[in-house]
């Protein structure tokens, strides 16, 4: 498995670490409503298809990274930087390159 | 009389060279070029393993990977390697071989008996007989079933080769050598494109070398010759002797190319066996084809082989399988290896075809040469137990599928068995594309690709030599066109092909032939699964392809489906009434042959199985005669042993000294993180339970980090060098994890924090001078900077110099004495710790090691990772009181969940040992006398400030039973110590000793 990060290119999956399910918001440092964190800390959907995930490249840039990779075929289809550089994105090009 | 070798061919021998290696002890004689089974068959050798579960007499059955007979103890000593493949072994002189699953020797075995029980066997044995009668039972049975089971003998000794891993990358990886990955790799390396080739076996070639035909007028061996010289000299790689096992996702392959098996030992620094890590843009699957056998009764006597095995030993080795041969098959090919092998000078007596004709030309020919041909009859059983002796030819109705008439009982050494050709799918389908059956074929070929690959020749199902050259020299354009070449290479023709066969090689769809006589039918030869036991796995429910497969263990290990996978879904199929398609296969997983161990760990063995990180002033630490323990990657002083001393003896001298003198000890492996930016300090307020947003520039403060779920991750200090910069320190062990805990939550959480994180865990030495004369041996070293109480108070930082370099001092404790944490530059770290005890020697300062730390820790009741195990919370250890009610942070809220607040939850105590017996850590606590487990010992030590054993640990509603007598319970060892409950600090309750 590969990733392609938009910091540093295409590199091998021991590069990055897996960092839980991308979908999920941490409620407002206001919130103190038990639920709302129980929901975010235990409660996952477990999608068949194309779901958002995060990576973090901690044997490269370190950087936080969005992936949307399909839970079926494993098919990566987008990765984004998260946090500040949100919205920048690596060109997939083929699968191997 | 049976196999022997042919006096002329073998496009794999060199006859000049005569190798010697014994098999069972028994000397025996091969050639270069030869494998282990070739070189048996050639010395008459039959019978050479027992099987798995019935232990009966097997013999050799295949000619490549596909076998499941054949599996041999290959060397001995430290190099003894169980379940080798016979027909993959090179031979080599010297060779060592020994059968396996036999005692006491192969020809008796007494375990053969299984094979008279074989109803207590059939699938699901273990849970049967064994389990179902009861957990006594089982209990009694299992030692014997654990030492029954099993085939081969591995070694206890280490391995004494080498192994290496690499990388590669390249633009088309084709995966197999015969005449369509030839044509696929020549056509790559013609687009400019760059290839890698790899073929399991030692020669590349495949199938081609048995066709007995020629291409533009050149044998086998030459036009595979040329084509490799051509895609070398094009810059592509070959790979010879290289299983590409598995295909992992985004087109990345692993394979084992065995660099060395084929020798007695490897060369000096030669690696045994190299693992590749393949990263190919596209793939040609070109992985051919393996003959199915047929199921009849019998058809796992030692002399039943494919009849492509047949074929290949003849054409490759100049070996005939036997001197009397039957050939028994459901396609054209069984005729055509008689001929062939006839052609070959091999005595072939019949063959033996259910269909009621065959291709006419085939007919005449095997006529021509006086082959009997038996058409609509089958081979009904086989006599003979140890070794063929003949088959049972009976007519057979191919509508109906009912037996007939006796036709003949020759008597014969060898039965060569064709059920057709099942396509080797195994890498498409790992790599997500399901097997789709082929009606032709009676088999399953690739389906959609789902990753970047083709497939070309029997692997798709394309079973002519003309059709697998065309189409792979498709596959090489296609792969060249998804590499953007788009340039047709029209200069690479396809050979002229002559003396091809006529025929078919799609089979007639019998897969079965009825029982006869009770004998046993087999579907997978490697694991002994019968067709019984498909039947039986039917009726009992275990109906679908995945049940099946576990219920009977069938197409497991050696053998992956290979042989047994079409025919168990084919008699599934009609058990159940249902189409093969119907009923699907499985999805093979990697991988496709066995990887050994080594292959996958590489050079990451012993000491370069994970870095060791050193600080600099280890090797002081060795001259002073610390032992050295691991603590994750880093290396630190456990003690420093002086001579006559024992461990024990040291770390009481040591810790003994902090708390009465001054002791230093190095603290460089802790966790550093350098945090800034204008919003640093409000980022630690949201991860500390503590507030850190109002901390005073030159002020540290003590902190743990919770989990979002309210568990304690970690603790430290945070030290405010500026407004907008703070040093954070972890434990040694949650470095990293801090790390990534902290770019997490400003990357994901809240991006808008304009904050910055850098490990500087190797940017600065650190080292702790502890002990009531701790403030005195400073100030002494110190060429500039002031350590009084008035410049330094409790938790203040300070700057100076040390032996002419800059250090950082924070007044810090963990041991509970009076104590300063001092940090340098990384390199300079050796010369302020010298500096440091240099000036401590009029005090008699003491370098101290974990033990010690761990006693002086245990003492004040200060937390490690042993309380802070992922289970307990700030409240459980006692320090409930640096929440904060005046501010969120992470994990603050769940901290409020009924289980965390819950009176009876387990909190830290101390224990004091009150029979002067030692407590152990791991003990459970229980009234005295025994009972249900209060709680368990986190750590022990004896306390030489205390004078006595004590421990930490986490009781039951723990707070409200100080004074309580209870026991600490081990029972491995059958101990039980007296314990006294306690406060968790023991010494310096009110902290006067390091506000000084």
């Amino acid at each position: 498995m590969r990733i392609h990060c938009p910091c540093c290119g295409p590199r091998g999956v021991a590069e990055f670490s897996y960092g839980g399910d991308g979908t999920v918001r941490r409620p407002d440092l206001s919130v103190t409503d038990t639920d709302a964190h129980v929901a975010y800390v235990f409660e996952r959907e477990n999608p068949r298809g194309p779901h958002v995930e995060l990576w973090h490249h901690i044997g490269g840039c370190r950087h936080w990274l969005r992936v949307t990779r399909d839970t079926l075929t494993h098919e990566i289809t987008s990765v984004e930087m998260a946090g500040r550089f949100a919205g920048e994105a690596a060109r997939i090009s083929g699968a191997g390159a | 009389m049976s196999g022997y070798r042919l006096p002329h061919g073998g496009s794999h021998l060199d006859r000049s060279r005569p190798l010697a290696f014994r098999f069972d002890g028994e000397p025996m004689q091969g050639f270069a070029g030869d494998t282990l089974a070739s070189a048996l068959l050639a010395s008459g050798r039959v019978l050479v393993g027992r099987s798995f579960k019935y232990h009966r007499p097997r013999g050799v059955m295949g000619a490549g990977p596909e076998e499941a007979n054949a599996l041999v103890e290959l060397r001995n000593g430290a190099r003894q390697e169980p379940n080798t493949r016979a027909t993959m072994t090179e031979l080599y002189g010297g060779l060592e071989a020994a059968s396996q699953n036999r005692w006491p020797s192969l020809s008796f075995d007494m375990m053969a008996v299984n094979d008279l029980l074989s109803p207590l066997f059939s699938a699901g044995f273990y849970y049967k007989t064994f389990m179902g009668t009861g957990q006594a039972t089982w209990h009694f049975c299992e030692r014997f079933i654990r030492k029954a089971a099993g085939l081969g003998r591995g070694t206890h000794l280490a391995d004494p080769d080498r192994y290496e891993k690499t990388n590669a990358f390249c633009d088309v990886l084709v995966v197999g050598a015969g005449p369509a990955g030839l044509m696929a790799a020549r056509a790559a390396v013609a687009a400019g494109l760059r290839v890698i080739l790899a073929d399991e076996n030692a020669r590349p070639g495949g199938r081609l070398f048995d066709e007995g035909v020629q291409l533009d007028g050149l044998a086998p061996a030459e036009w595979i010759d040329g084509a490799l010289r051509e895609i070398a000299a094009g810059g592509g790689r070959i790979l010879p002797r290289t299983s590409v096992y598995g295909y992992f996702d985004g087109n990345v392959l692993g394979a084992v190319e065995r660099v060395a098996d084929h020798k007695r030992k490897p060369a000096p620094f030669e690696p045994r066996q190299r693992h590749w890590t393949i990263h190919a843009r596209h793939v040609v699957l070109a992985t051919g084809a393996i003959e199915r056998p047929l199921v009849f009764s019998g058809n796992d006597a030692p002399g039943v082989m494919l009849a492509s095995a047949g074929l290949a030993h003849a054409t490759r080795y100049g070996v005939a399988v036997g001197a009397s041969v039957v050939v028994f098959a459901n396609n054209d090919g069984g005729a055509r290896t008689a001929i062939r092998l006839a052609d070959l000078g091999m005595s072939i007596k019949a063959v033996v075809d259910p269909r009621r004709e065959i291709d006419p030309a085939l007919a005449a020919a095997l006529g021509a040469r006086g082959i009997r041909l038996e058409t609509g009859a089958v081979v009904a059983a086989t006599r003979g137990r140890k070794s063929l002796a003949g088959v049972d030819i009976r007519g057979f109705d191919p509508v109906s599928g009912v037996l007939g008439a006796n036709v003949m009982q020759p008597g014969c050494d060898a039965l060569l068995v064709s059920g057709g050709w099942t396509p080797s799918v195994h890498l498409a389908s790992q790599a997500g594309s399901a097997p789709v059956f082929d009606e032709a074929l009676q088999s399953f070929v690739p389906g959609t690709a789902r990753e970047a690959w083709t497939t070309a020749g029997a692997c798709a199902g394309t079973l002519d030599l003309a059709g697998c050259l065309a189409a792979g020299l498709d596959a090489g354009r296609t792969a060249a066109r998804a590499c953007g070449k788009t340039a047709e290479n029209g200069e690479i023709p396809l050979p002229e092909l002559s003396g091809t066969l006529a025929g078919t090689d799609l089979p007639f769809p019998l897969f079965d032939v009825p029982a006869t006589g009770g004998a046993k039918r087999f579907v997978d030869f490697q694991h002994d699964v019968t067709a019984d036991d498909v039947d039986l796995a039917n009726r009992e429910g275990f109906c679908s392809v995945e049940h099946l497969k576990r219920y009977t263990t069938l197409g497991m290990a050696a053998d992956q489906g290979k042989t047994s996978n079409v025919n168990a879904i084919a008699l599934m199929a009609r058990a159940r009434g249902l189409t093969a398609p119907q009923v699907g296969t499985t999805r093979f997983r990697m991988p496709w042959t066995a990887v050994t161990i080594g292959a996958l760990a590489g050079r990451e063995t012993g000491h370069h199985f994970a870095p060791v990180r050193r600080t600099p002033m280890h090797d002081w630490h060795v001259a002073k005669g610390a032992e050295m323990m691991a603590a994750g990657l880093w290396m630190r002083p456990r003690a420093y042993i002086a001579p006559g001393e024992s461990l024990r003896d040291a770390y009481i001298r040591e810790a003994s000294a902090v708390r009465q003198r001054v002791g230093i000890v190095d603290v460089s492996t802790l966790g550093k993180i350098d945090v800034q930016g204008p919003d640093a300090g409000e980022f630690l307020n949201r991860l500390y339970t503590g507030g850190f947003a109002k901390l005073p520039v030159g002020k540290a403060r003590y902190g743990v980090m919770l989990r979002e779920d309210g568990i304690m991750f970690d603790d430290g200090t945070a030290w405010r060098l500026t407004p907008n910069r703070f040093l954070v320190t972890t434990t040694t062990a949650n470095a990293g994890a801090v790390l990534a805990h902290m770019e997490h939550y400003l990357e994901v959480v809240w991006p808008d924090l304009r904050v910055h994180v850098t490990s500087v865990t190797d940017r600065f030495a650190g080292m702790a001078v502890a002990g009531p004369e701790a403030r005195k041996v400073l100030q002494a070293a110190l060429e500039e900077g002031d350590v009084s109480p008035e410049a330094c108070p409790h938790m203040g930082i300070v700057r100076g110099r040390i032996a002419g370099e800059p250090v950082m001092i924070a007044r810090l404790s963990f041991s509970g004495e009076l104590a300063y944490e001092v940090y340098c530059d990384w390199p300079a770290g050796l010369a302020v710790w010298e500096a440091l005890i240099e000036a401590g020697k009029p005090n008699g300062i003491m370098p101290y090691g974990m033990e010690a730390l761990g006693t002086l820790r245990i003492e004040k009741g200060h937390i490690t990772g042993a309380e802070m195990d992922g289970r307990t919370t700030l409240a459980d250890v006692g320090l409930g009181g640096m929440a904060s009610r005046k501010k969120p942070y992470v994990g603050s809220t769940m901290t409020q969940r009924p289980a965390f607040v819950d009176p009876e939850r387990p909190v830290l105590v101390g224990l004091v040992s009150r029979d002067g017996r030692a407590i152990r850590a791991g003990s459970h606590l229980t009234l005295p006398g025994g009972g249900a487990s209060l709680g368990h010992v986190t750590a022990v030590t004896w306390s030489p400030a205390l004078g006595a054993n004590i421990a930490l640990a986490f009781l039951s509603g723990g707070r409200d039973r100080h004074g309580e007598p209870l026991e600490a319970a081990f029972p491995l060892k059958n101990e039980r110590v007296a314990v006294t409950v306690t406060d968790p600090c023991f010494y310096d309750p009110d902290g006067s000793r390091m506000h000084v």
